[in-house]
Formats: C-alpha cells, sequence, structure tokens
C-alpha cells in the first residue's frame, strides 16, 4: 500500500479524474441544451383523450403529450379527485391544450386515472397561429370569401394550397411593410432632420421650404402607392379560411391571415418528421421573433450578438496591443509600471455589471449626449447617440475585455527572445523596426489568444448590456440597406439576454422552455465558432513562427 | 596565421598592455581610455588598444573579464542595458563613436554583429538575409537578389540553401544558421565585423567552417573574435587580446601572446593554471 502511494500512481488517478469530471461537466452543458432544446421541433404526436372532471362530467380532450409524472395518490384525493384503489402513487400529464384564446389555458397537468384511453387520429390538426400560440381541432372545411370550396378528405389538400398562396402574400406584405415603406420613413425622418438643422443654422429660406416641401410630396405619394398595394395584398389574405372543430365540438373559423403554419403530425412519417424538422430549425435561424419572442426565430438576436462580438474585437485589439506594447517595450520598468500592471490584472475581475453602469454613466450619458448636442442637434430632444446602442455595448465590453487582451499581449512579448531583438537592432534597426518587422509578428499568436478569449467573454456576457443598448425586440437591425448601412447608435437583440427574456419574462415560460435551450445551445455554438475562427488564425500565424520556442 | 616575416615594433598605449602591430597594417579602431559601469560596478577599466584593419583579432580570457562587454562596446549593444554607462573614447576611423552627433543605427551597419546562439528571425532564409537592406530602404527585387545571393556565397551558406530559399530560417542546421546570420551580417557590407563566441553553441565540424570562413572573410571585414576556446583563438586570429578582471592585461601577435607572453598572468592563464 505504502509502495503504490510512493509509485505516484495515486497521483495520476486523482488528476485523471480531474480530467474526466472537466469532460464530464462540459458535455452534461452541451448534452443537456442539445438535448432540451433540438427535440423542440421534431412534430410531436397530438392525442386525444376523454377526460372525467371532478365535477364528474366527462370531457373530450386534444393536445400534445409533453411530461409524465410521478404524483401521490394522496395528494390527488385532496385535491378532490375521485380515485379509487389501493395504488399509493399513479402518474399525471402534463398536456399542450392550445387554443389559449378560447380555453384560457394552455398547459395542464391531468392525473392518469381520470384520462382515458389516448387515441391519435390521423386527421387531427396542429395549426401554429402568428397570435394566440398553437390550435388543434379537426378539420371540416376550406371556404373562400365565407363560401365553403372544400370538405371532409379533400379540404386538407385544399387548405395546404390556400396556405402556400395566403404565406406567400403574408411574405409579400412583409417585405413591403418592413423594406420599402420602412426605407420611405428613413427618408422622411432624414429630410424633417435636414429642415431642423437649416432652421437651427437659421438657413431655412423659402426655397429651400419649397425644395424639402416636393420631396416630401414624392415620398408622400410613393407612400400611398405602397400602402394601396399592401391593403390590396391584404384583402387578399383575408379571403380564405377554413373551419376546425374544437375538442369540445365547437366550430371555429380560422382565416388564413393568421395561420402561420399547420400540419397533420399523427399521419406524417418519419422522413415527412424529418423534413418538417429541418424546416422548422431553418425558421427558427433566419426569421424574426414572434409572440413576444416565444415563437418565430432569433435571426436578429444572432446577428446582433456576432456584430457586437465584431465591433468589440475590432475597438479592443488595437488599443490592448498599444497598451501592452508601451508597458512591455516602452516604459521604464519599475514601481509605477508594476503599480499599472496590478492594477489592469485587477480590472479583469470586476463585476461586469459595473462595466455596464459605466458605460451607460460615461458612454451613453456623457459621450453620447455630448455627441447629439454637436452633431446631432437637430434630432433632439430625442437622442441618436446619447442613448444605449450597439456602438456603446461594444465599446463597454471593450473595456470590459481590455484587460484580457493587455495582459495576454504582454505575455507574449515577453516571451520573444532577447536575442532576436538584438539581432534586429545589430542589423541597424531602430528600436520601432524591431517592433514592426520582428517583435509584433513573433508576438502576434499571443496576441490572437488574447482575442480569442475576450470574444469568448464578451460573447457571453449579458448583465453590463442591459444597461447599454440591448433590448427584448429591436424593429430594425443595425446594418441594413439604408445609407449609411452602418446604424451603430441602434438598439439591438442579444442571444443571451434573449435568453433571459424568453426563459424568465415571457407570458408563456411552459411554451418557450425549449426555446430557452435552443437558444443556449445556439450561443455556445456562435461562440465555438468565433473562437475555431481565431485559433484557426492564430495557427496559420504560429505556422509561419514554426521552429521557434515557446511562441 | 599572418606568417609574414617583417620586422615588428612595439607600441605601448598608456600603461596597460602592449601593442606590437606589423607595420604594414592601418589601425581600424583605436580604444581609448574606455571605462564602463554598470551601475556602480566597473566592468571595464581604462581600456586602450588598437584594433588593426582586415586582420582577426582574439579576445580571450576567463568567464566575465569583460570580453563580451567590451565587444558590445564597438557597435554600442550596451546602450540597450539602462544600467550601463560608458567614458572614454572609440574611434571608428578617427571618429568617436560615443559621440553625441553619431547615428547608432548607421554605425551598426558599418559594424555588424554575430551572436553566441544562432538568433534568425522566424522568417525565410531569404529575408533573414535581406532584413538589414529592407530596413535601408532596399526594395527594388534584383538589388535584394543579387545581394542575397552574394551574401549567403560570402557566408559558404549559398550551395547548401539555394533551393530552400523561402524556407523557414528556423528550420536549418545549428551551423547553418550561423552562417545565415553571418551572411545577414555581411549583406550589409560592413567594416568591422563582431563575432561573440560564434561557435560555442556548434559541434565540431560546424565550428571548422565558421573558422574557415572567418579566415576567408578577413580580406575584406576587419573582424573581433571573443572565444573562450584557445585553440581557435590559435587558429584564427592575427592579434590575440588577453583581458583579466576588465582590464586589458595584454595584446599583440597572435604568435607571441600563445608563445613568449609578455606578462605572467597570461602565460598563466594559457598554460591553463588558471580560468
Amino acid at each position: 500500500m505504502r509502495n503504490w502511494y510512493k509509485s505516484g500512481e495515486p497521483w495520476v488517478w486523482t488528476t485523471a479524474g480531474a480530467v474526466a469530471l472537466s469532460l464530464v461537466a462540459v458535455y452534461a452543458v452541451v448534452w443537456l441544451t442539445a438535448a432540451r432544446g433540438l427535440t423542440h421541433w421534431w412534430p410531436k404526436p397530438v392525442a386525444e383523450v376523454t377526460y372525467q372532471e371532478r365535477s364528474g362530467s366527462t370531457v373530450r380532450l386534444i393536445g400534445e403529450i409533453r411530461e409524465k409524472e410521478e404524483v401521490s395518490v394522496v395528494r390527488l384525493r385532496e385535491q378532490g379527485y375521485a380515485i379509487d384503489g389501493k395504488d399509493l402513487f399513479t402518474y399525471r400529464y402534463l398536456m399542450k391544450l392550445g387554443n389559449k384564446d378560447l380555453t384560457g389555458v394552455d398547459f395542464k397537468w391531468y392525473p392518469e386515472p381520470m384520462l382515458g384511453k389516448f387515441s391519435y387520429p390521423k386527421d387531427l390538426l396542429a395549426i401554429e397561429r402568428r397570435e394566440w400560440g398553437n390550435f388543434y381541432g379537426h378539420l371540416k372545411e376550406v371556404k373562400e370569401g365565407g363560401s365553403v370550396v372544400a370538405k371532409g378528405e379533400d379540404a386538407w389538400v385544399e387548405a395546404r394550397k390556400r396556405m402556400a398562396r395566403s404565406n406567400d402574400l403574408f411574405r409579400q406584405a412583409l417585405r413591403i411593410e418592413k423594406v420599402e415603406i420602412g426605407k420611405i420613413n428613413y427618408a422622411l425622418e432624414k429630410l424633417r432632420l435636414r429642415e431642423r438643422r437649416l432652421e437651427i443654422d437659421g438657413e431655412l429660406t423659402e426655397a429651400a421650404k419649397a425644395g424639402l416641401a416636393k420631396a416630401r410630396q414624392v415620398r408622400e405619394a410613393e407612400y400611398a402607392g405602397l400602402q394601396q398595394r399592401l391593403d390590396k395584398i391584404r384583402g387578399n389574405i383575408e379571403r380564405d379560411s377554413i373551419t376546425v372543430e374544437t375538442s369540445d365540438g365547437q366550430k371555429v373559423d380560422i382565416p388564413f391571415a393568421k395561420i402561420a403554419d399547420m400540419y397533420m403530425p399523427n399521419g406524417m412519417s418519419v422522413w415527412q418528421k424529418m423534413g418538417f424538422y429541418a424546416h422548422k430549425f431553418w425558421e427558427f435561424i433566419v426569421d424574426d421573433p414572434r409572440e413576444a419572442n416565444t415563437e418565430g426565430g432569433i435571426f436578429p438576436a444572432i446577428f446582433g450578438t456576432v456584430m457586437m462580438v465584431l465591433l468589440m474585437s475590432v475597438m479592443v485589439t488595437p488599443l490592448g496591443i498599444m497598451a501592452a506594447v508601451y508597458m512591455r517595450e516602452y516604459a521604464k520598468q519599475g514601481p509605477m509600471i508594476r503599480a499599472i500592471r496590478i492594477s489592469v490584472n485587477n480590472l479583469a475581475g470586476v463585476p461586469s455589471i459595473v462595466y455596464g453602469v459605466f458605460g451607460l454613466g460615461f458612454f451613453v450619458y456623457v459621450l453620447g449626449g455630448s455627441i447629439d448636442e454637436l452633431f446631432f442637434a437637430e434630432a433632439l430632444p430625442a437622442p441618436t447617440f446619447g442613448s444605449p446602442g450597439i456602438l456603446w455595448a461594444s465599446l463597454t465590453l471593450a473595456i470590459l475585455t481590455l484587460p484580457v487582451v493587455i495582459v495576454a499581449t504582454e505575455e507574449g512579448l515577453s516571451r520573444v527572445p532577447r536575442t532576436i531583438r538584438e539581432g534586429s537592432l545589430a542589423l541597424g534597426a531602430t528600436k520601432a523596426e524591431t517592433l514592426w518587422r520582428t517583435v509584433l509578428p513573433m508576438a502576434s499568436p499571443a496576441m490572437m489568444t488574447g482575442l480569442i478569449l475576450a470574444v469568448a467573454r464578451a460573447a457571453g456576457e449579458v448583465a453590463p448590456l442591459m444597461l447599454v443598448g440591448v433590448v427584448k425586440l429591436a424593429p430594425s437591425l443595425p446594418l441594413d440597406g439604408n445609407f449609411p448601412f452602418l446604424h451603430l447608435e441602434r438598439k439591438f437583440m442579444h442571444l443571451g439576454f434573449h435568453i433571459y427574456d424568453v426563459g424568465f419574462q415571457s407570458p408563456n415560460v411552459e411554451a418557450a422552455r425549449p426555446l430557452v435551450y435552443a437558444t443556449a445551445l445556439l450561443l455556445v455554438i456562435i461562440i465555438v465558432v468565433l473562437n475555431l475562427f481565431a485559433i484557426r488564425l492564430r495557427n496559420r500565424l504560429r505556422e509561419k513562427l514554426r521552429g521557434l520556442e515557446g511562441v | 596565421m599572418n606568417d609574414n616575416t617583417h620586422k615588428t615594433h612595439a607600441m605601448n598605449i598608456g600603461d596597460l598592455g602592449r601593442v606590437q602591430m606589423d607595420d604594414t597594417d592601418d589601425v581600424a579602431i583605436r580604444v581609448q581610455d574606455l571605462n564602463l559601469y554598470y551601475g556602480d560596478a566597473r566592468a571595464l577599466n581604462k581600456v586602450s588598444m588598437s584594433i588593426p584593419r582586415n586582420r582577426v583579432t582574439a579576445f580571450i580570457g576567463p568567464s566575465g573579464c569583460g570580453k563580451s562587454t567590451l565587444l558590445r562596446c564597438f557597435n554600442r549593444m550596451n546602450d540597450l542595458v539602462d544600467i550601463c554607462r560608458v567614458d572614454g573614447k572609440i574611434l571608428l576611423d578617427e571618429k568617436n563613436i560615443y559621440d553625441k552627433d553619431v547615428n547608432v543605427a548607421l554605425l551598426r551597419r558599418r559594424v555588424g554583429m554575430v551572436f553566441q546562439k544562432p538568433n534568425p528571425f522566424p522568417k525565410s532564409v531569404y529575408e533573414n538575409v535581406a532584413y538589414g537592406l529592407r530596413i535601408m530602404g532596399v526594395n527594388n527585387k534584383r538589388t535584394l537578389d543579387d545581394a542575397v545571393e552574394k551574401a549567403l556565397r560570402g557566408a559558404a551558406l549559398w550551395d547548401e540553401v539555394k533551393d530552400r530559399l523561402q524556407e523557414s530560417g528556423m528550420s536549418l542546421s545549428g551551423g547553418q544558421q550561423q552562417r545565415l546570420v553571418i551572411a545577414r551580417a555581411i549583406a550589409l557590407e560592413p567594416e568591422v565585423l563582431l563575432l561573440d563566441e560564434p561557435a560555442s553553441a556548434l559541434d565540431p565540424i560546424s565550428t571548422a567552417k565558421i573558422e574557415e570562413l572567418v579566415n576567408k572573410m578577413k580580406d575584406k571585414y576587419t573582424i573581433i573574435i571573443v572565444t573562450h576556446n584557445m585553440q581557435q583563438a590559435a587558429r584564427v586570429s592575427d592579434y590575440t587580446a588577453f583581458m583579466y578582471m576588465g582590464e586589458l592585461v595584454e595584446i599583440g601577435r597572435t604568435n607571441d601572446v600563445f608563445l613568449k607572453p609578455a606578462v605572467k598572468q597570461t602565460e598563466d592563464y594559457i598554460t591553463g593554471r588558471f580560468g
């Protein structure tokens, strides 16, 4: 035993165990988010079942079975369920009933003894609506302008055809609203600002006024034309509707304008389900969110996250590298520089919300406020840069990650051997030339390491962003087709905040839970992708410096 | 070895050391009363000597005697050490290199240096040799190609690397790296070449190549070599300076210093009684 201890074997096992534990932790995170999140789009069967209410009357239920758990019979009896038998435990099911607008509940638990036998009729229809969540029922009729055009067996084929048409129209309307009318609104706002600017400068002459009025007229005429087109499309979408019979036998008319998608999950083959899954997953990535973020996609959040991280990288890299170069190469090494170095290292440990407060107080109010007064006076009192936005969020994160970049770069600079520097100086290079031509290229992998750490930290940060620019729902992306294309003053959406918002602030937490996991998984994937990109870059730099020890 | 057999005469510089030079040899560098301090500690004490042009001068002495420190004075590498202070003169072509109006970068182009450990840059063989020229602002491809080839030939490396000019300089063997570094220095066509124990990190075959190269190069350059290895000093140098505790003990023709040293200390060191 003693010898075994002396051989160092236990130490090997302990350290290996630590590695194994870390691996398990990492895989558990990925596995849990993937398992909970990625199953969300798989079409779940819709069950039909009878249920005996506490009052004794029997009703019919239609819905998806979401969860099953063990429950004590005693407790159920206390709640007033008349359950016979000697079993101490039974099960209860969580059902997603949909039809929230009719019944007022979406999710509900039902004890097993009160339920009849589950059946899965193939004609059960699941409808994803643009508002009010899912709807479940039997498809009865398809109507055009109020009169029935298809019934029974034919109804499904007809309904799908008409859904494709209405969705197509809906996309057209959306495009007009978002892109074309958006452009006109943007132009009108610009005109208003120009007028105000002229007024401030005291140059608002009659001629200028007339010119502006004319430009405005042109835009307004365009707008009227678009509005007309839009009305026509909307009228067209409203034309068709379907009639669906709910679980309690009610017949409900649902216009196609309100249907985002519909499917009959019980009748789908595995292949159809896979196709459906892929389609839904794609929508999740490229679509805008709907219904207070609990439905639809998360594209704006992905876009906002990536763009913020890129902006942050662009800001933090040069700043951090220059600071590190001064501290390592030029400054006289002494107590002063040591104190600075310690402060920088400690900055990395300051809670991120503190940076958020600083960003809001300094960047947004002081810096942004001054910029507004100097350059955007015409827009006041409405703030341009004087309110939270992507520029300030990126800048705040740049400050937050600055220590990481400085420390990593300094580390890299200190590892460049003295002999290499002397070799360059001995060839008649000045200190600056030596830095540019030899030292900095050799330290570049270390700089990339700093950037990788910075990106990893920034992409996962949520708390400070809530103060300096992230919102629950941003009306437009910070990058679009309107000059000057990059709108740094705009607010944006962010995956981390999206997780928080959907998970804790949404009106329908139960329905949104899978989305929380899916979004979390996507955030992890994005960070991994950004990191892999940076790591590849670093490896290429290293390849160029191959053979050099310790770089 | 310099086997000219005409008469020599002794000349005294200050009261330290004896310099014997062939009267045909021209003085390239003159050191006058050089003191060097690291903080309060004196590392070189009143060193005066003359270095002959187009000859190989070896500095020998025990570790810490100041021979490398003195070598690094010739291209002012000691400037890089914050606490280092120099007084006295080093005259290169009768101009004191420690004068205020001297451009250190230009001085270092005239006085090239090769270090103890091969220190090629993590760049291609070609870029290593072209480094100094690019710093000078030479960017013409033809000029650079010619200069690189000439320097590599001069360092007896061309035949070994002419097909791998674009490979990393770090991928060469130790001996090749050291010759690459020499090529890098002579690409600038310096007047003086300082070699700081250039073969101490190399195997015997590479060492022999370097020594052969040193012998060949003295037609063009004034060479100063610091070495630990007395056989090496005897083999490659025309003149030898023996230093001890920051002082120059003796300088003279290598034959004289090794065979009939004027100072007892030199004899003790050479015969291995200390050091």
